[in-house]
């Protein structure tokens, strides 16, 4: 869903700077084979990420229902490193900002989460979705605050104060150890599936929820719900106005757009979306403990942006993906040439590292980028001018 | 009273070894406008070859030395084989190159060292000196901390002051371009500059080491504060650097010794962003308004 | 003009250079001889300074030669041209502002010369341009834009060079001044002890450039559309009211 282009003539009467040009060179819809399928498409553009998200749905349904608890539960990891991406994305690869604090905002939904459930799963006494929306809310009130400070700074200043947010943030939770559990951390009781949803689901399939494939259901339902509202505000006003101060804050000022407002809103938004993961991390690991976002959560974070290709959601799927999937294998790798568990879970991580070095040099456009480089050469198009990465 | 002396005291030695991380990361944004967020993490890969050396027998000397010397190799190959293509590109490209090479060191020292805690000698007595029957919690070892960082920071006024060598890099870091046009082999002087601030790291990294345990993230809370002293001295200037390293030693130590030490990094955040928003040139510069 | 032409110190042949798809030279031949001025003249925007920076091995050439004396720079690194003997003094002057006027002139005499000869040739530009004797340890941003200029061709002479390319010298300098420089800049010239220095000077302002200059070049989007001595393009009042806006 990130590859429709805008119609011209919106871009220019939207926004109406610089930018406009390069992204209005885009080729226009051409007569083609899929010309009888695109007519039948809803004309607004909210209708057809919702067809979209839609066919997500019928996708995740079947993918669940078809593969084993194991890959279940890796679908359910990989939901919350997605849901966090595609914020992360937004914020990267639409505004221009870097944060190295994702994985300290994840906290506060997962913590946040974590108070609310409670370590048994009697005591709850609110039901999931509001526990995730209150963990958005909360998170999005501390990505104000941080987002009011990250406004004002760029670059490297702005990786190395969402840095110091990564180092001090787990220090809260231990200082606080009397409600936030310490080194410990929280133990959250994993909310069992509704009836009405196994039953649902049995309906559908005639196969049994258990706990795991329900907690793979709410995360990817999230994911696509976040999606669907990303994807909006993206072909929307709001992010092309964002789009416009990530390439050229001058033309933006002129333009009349406010800079700071809009990138605390950028930040909040991607915040928010960070606290929503957080949420479906709770859930699904059952713990929130410091030790469960390092800078290294952060890191992957990027790592799953940076490989995918900054800016584009397909890419942050696609980068979460290969985190999520590849892990094992690379620390099988680990195992069989001769180390530890403990040193082989590091060769992941160390794959990260040697990663975002090698994206960097080799293909700053990541992974959709060279993709969409090769689609354009095999099409015998120069790749146009609106790469998504960011200056 | 006598704790105000001692944290005071604690502060100083520490305020020293930030010091020296702040400076390696001014000498290598002055020359080549990159923060190295990898800093922390070369400086412990440089602690863990010490101590593997020390382990083995070695003396802590040696350790030491060959620490410095792998600090001042790996910096140059860094540089050169992946900073380099990312020098003047987007910022947020060489950004990226430093937090991977960061993950990447921190991954690699837990493969080849291990990731636990261990325990990494002092040079010095670690005991505090006594003084009128008390005692106090400044040791033999911290006054070598201090030492040390005072003499790397003379030979580096002394680099950069008195010889050729040194004003071709000073140039260098301020104009590449006039630098070249008057003959100057910039790239060899951008490779040193990134090898000096290594060695200066490491230094840092194996000084802090000493009498503590190690672990491959030791020094992630270390390079935070690096970076916040070498902001509040103005990123542009060593001895801001300095001022800087010695003002967030004093500060930090203070806040562990009367609030709680797990707030130290809390509250080295709220000086970073405190400093960036009210003054973003820095307590200690007299540079026009920066851009942050 | 002692030298014969066949001695020439600079030549340049057919160089082209662009900038992504803006050609900024295209084929530019000119030749900048020993005890002579050649003065490159031409509207803003003719390619004046993308000559200098790729003479000077700033910009590569697209297609072209850049020889000295009989040894070919072409897309050698700049540093490397430097060395050869080839003095830049880039548009908008290029004085490191954050060192001070006598490490502008130590960072000069690096190029090539003793510990001994260093001193002697810095005392040398203190003696031409006194004002900088007096702020020999001020730092160079404390300096007037007459000083600047002095500072930045002081520091382009300590690296005892055979070519000297200035790139608007006169720019923002107030008249007297910049007759200060160019008399300077001729009598350097016609100096029996520096005699082998080669000057291409690069100027909008025509006139005053055309006084001193020996031969002038015109440059006019990227070509060169004349070439004669001074006297001949002053007099030629069709090409100076086309090209030279006087
Ligand atoms: N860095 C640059 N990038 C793109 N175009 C440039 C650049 N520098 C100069 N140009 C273009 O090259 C042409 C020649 O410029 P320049 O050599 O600066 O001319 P002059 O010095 O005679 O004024 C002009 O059209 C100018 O716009
Ligand atoms: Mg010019």
């Amino acid at each position: 869903m990130t590859q429709q282009a805008d119609t011209p003539q919106d871009t220019e009467k939207d926004t109406g700077q610089p930018a406009a040009p390069a992204r209005a060179a885009a080729p226009a819809p051409r007569p083609g084979r899929f010309d009888a399928v695109r007519r039948r498409l809803p004309k607004s553009t909210f209708a057809r990420h919702a067809l979209a998200a839609l066919g997500g749905l019928v996708v995740v349904f079947l993918v669940l229902e078809l593969t084993n608890p194991f890959r279940n539960s890796q679908f359910a990891t990989m939901s919350y490193y997605a849901i966090a991406a595609v914020g992360l994305t937004t914020l990267t690869g639409l505004n221009g900002q870097i944060s190295l604090g994702h994985g300290a905002l994840m906290a506060v939904g997962a913590y946040t989460t974590g108070l609310l459930l409670g370590p048994d799963a009697d005591g709850a006494a609110l039901p999931l979705p509001i526990v995730m929306l209150v963990a958005m809310a909360v998170t999005a009130v501390v990505g104000v605050v941080v987002g009011a400070a990250a406004a004002r700074l760029h670059g490297p200043y702005l990786a190395g104060a969402t840095l110091a947010l990564a180092v001090a943030l787990p220090g809260l939770a231990i200082y606080f150890d009397e409600w936030l559990g310490g080194e410990q951390g929280l133990r959250i009781a994993a909310p069992r599936p509704p009836d009405w949803f196994s039953d649902a689901v049995y309906f559908l399939s005639a196969n049994e929820t258990p706990g795991v494939k329900y907690l793979a259901y709410v995360g990817w339902i999230t994911l696509l719900v976040v999606l669907l509202l990303m994807a909006n505000l993206k072909r929307g006003r709001v992010g092309r106005v964002w789009q416009a101060v990530r390439d050229d804050e001058v033309a933006a000022e002129l333009a009349g757009i406010r800079l700071g407002r809009t990138r605390v809103i950028a930040f909040v938004v991607s915040a928010a979306c960070a606290g929503l993961a957080g949420a479906v991390l709770a859930v699904v690991v059952r713990l929130a403990a410091p030790s469960g976002f390092t800078i290294v959560l952060s890191l992957s974070l990027l790592t799953a942006v940076v490989l995918g290709g900054l800016g584009s959601f397909t890419g942050a799927l696609l980068g979460s993906a290969l985190l999520v999937f590849l892990t094992p294998t690379v620390t099988n790798l680990g195992t069989s040439l001769g180390l530890d568990a403990t040193a082989a879970a590091e060769v992941a991580p160390f794959v990260y590292g040697v990663v975002l070095v090698l994206v960097m040099l080799l293909a700053p456009a990541g992974a959709v980028g060279v993709l969409r480089k090769l689609w354009h050469r095999t099409r015998g198009n120069h790749p146009g001018s609106s790469t998504r990465r960011s200056a | 009273m006598q704790q105000f002396l001692n944290v005071t005291l604690t502060g100083l030695a520490q305020g020293a070894v930030y010091s020296a991380i702040a400076l390696a990361l001014v000498l290598i944004w002055r020359s080549t406008r990159i923060v190295n967020f990898a800093q922390g993490a070369m400086a412990m890969f440089t602690t863990y070859i010490a101590l593997s050396l020390i382990e083995a027998g070695q003396s802590y000397w040696v350790g030491l030395l060959v620490a410095l010397v792998s600090g001042l190799v790996l910096g140059a190959l860094v540089e050169r084989v992946v900073v380099r293509p990312v020098e003047g590109g987007p910022e947020l490209n060489a950004v990226i190159v430093t937090l991977g090479l960061f993950v990447g060191f921190q991954a690699l020292a837990a493969i080849l060292f291990g990731s636990t805690f261990v325990s990494f000698p002092a040079p010095f007595d670690l005991r505090g000196f006594t003084v009128g029957g008390v005692n106090i919690a400044f040791t033999p070892n911290s006054i070598f901390v201090i030492a040390a960082v005072v003499v790397v920071m003379l030979a580096l006024v002394a680099l950069f002051r008195f010889t050729n060598l040194g004003l071709q890099m000073r140039a260098s870091a301020f104009s590449q371009e006039v630098s070249r046009l008057l003959g100057v082999r910039v790239g060899a002087m951008l490779t040193l500059g990134w090898a000096l601030a290594a060695v200066v790291g490491s230094l840092a990294g194996v000084l802090i080491a000493g009498g503590n345990l190690v672990s491959p993230n030791y020094m992630d809370a270390v390079v935070v504060f690096g970076f916040v002293a070498a902001v509040l001295g103005g990123l542009e200037s060593p001895g801001g650097a300095v001022v800087g390293g010695l003002t967030i030693g004093l500060l930090l130590s203070y806040v562990s010794g009367y609030l709680g030490s797990e707030l130290v990094a809390l509250a080295a955040l709220v000086i970073l962003v405190a400093v960036l928003l009210v003054r973003p040139q820095g307590l200690f510069s007299h540079a026009a308004a920066r851009r942050v | 003009m002692s030298a014969p032409a066949t001695t020439a110190a600079l030549q340049v042949r057919g160089l082209s250079a662009s900038y992504g798809p803006v050609t900024a030279l295209d084929g530019v031949d000119v030749t900048a001889e020993p005890g002579r001025i050649t003065a490159v003249l031409g509207a803003n925007g003719a390619g004046k300074t993308t000559l200098l920076r790729t003479i000077s091995g700033l910009v590569r050439p697209t297609a072209g030669q850049v020889l000295l004396g009989d040894r070919d720079l072409t897309r050698a690194p700049a540093e490397t041209i430097a060395r050869a003997g080839v003095a830049h003094v880039p548009e908008g002057r290029g004085v490191i502002t954050e060192l001070t006027v006598e490490e502008n002139l130590r960072l000069g005499a690096l190029l090539g010369s003793s510990r001994k000869r260093t001193r002697h040739v810095i005392d040398d530009v203190y003696a031409m341009f006194p004002p900088l004797a007096e702020r020999r340890a001020r730092h160079a941003h404390t300096l007037s834009g007459g000083e600047r200029q002095m500072l930045v061709i002081g520091r382009a002479l300590v690296t005892g060079p055979d070519v000297l390319l200035l790139d608007e010298p006169s720019l923002g300098l107030a008249p007297r001044i910049v007759a200060q420089i160019f008399g300077l800049l001729r009598e350097l010239v016609d100096d029996a002890a520096s005699g082998r220095l080669s000057v291409l000077l690069v100027e909008q302002n025509a006139r005053s450039a055309l006084s001193i200059a020996d031969v002038g070049v015109v440059l006019n989007l990227g070509r060169v559309v004349a070439t004669d001595s001074a006297a001949a393009l002053a007099a030629d009042d069709g090409l100076r009211h086309a090209y030279l806006g006087f």
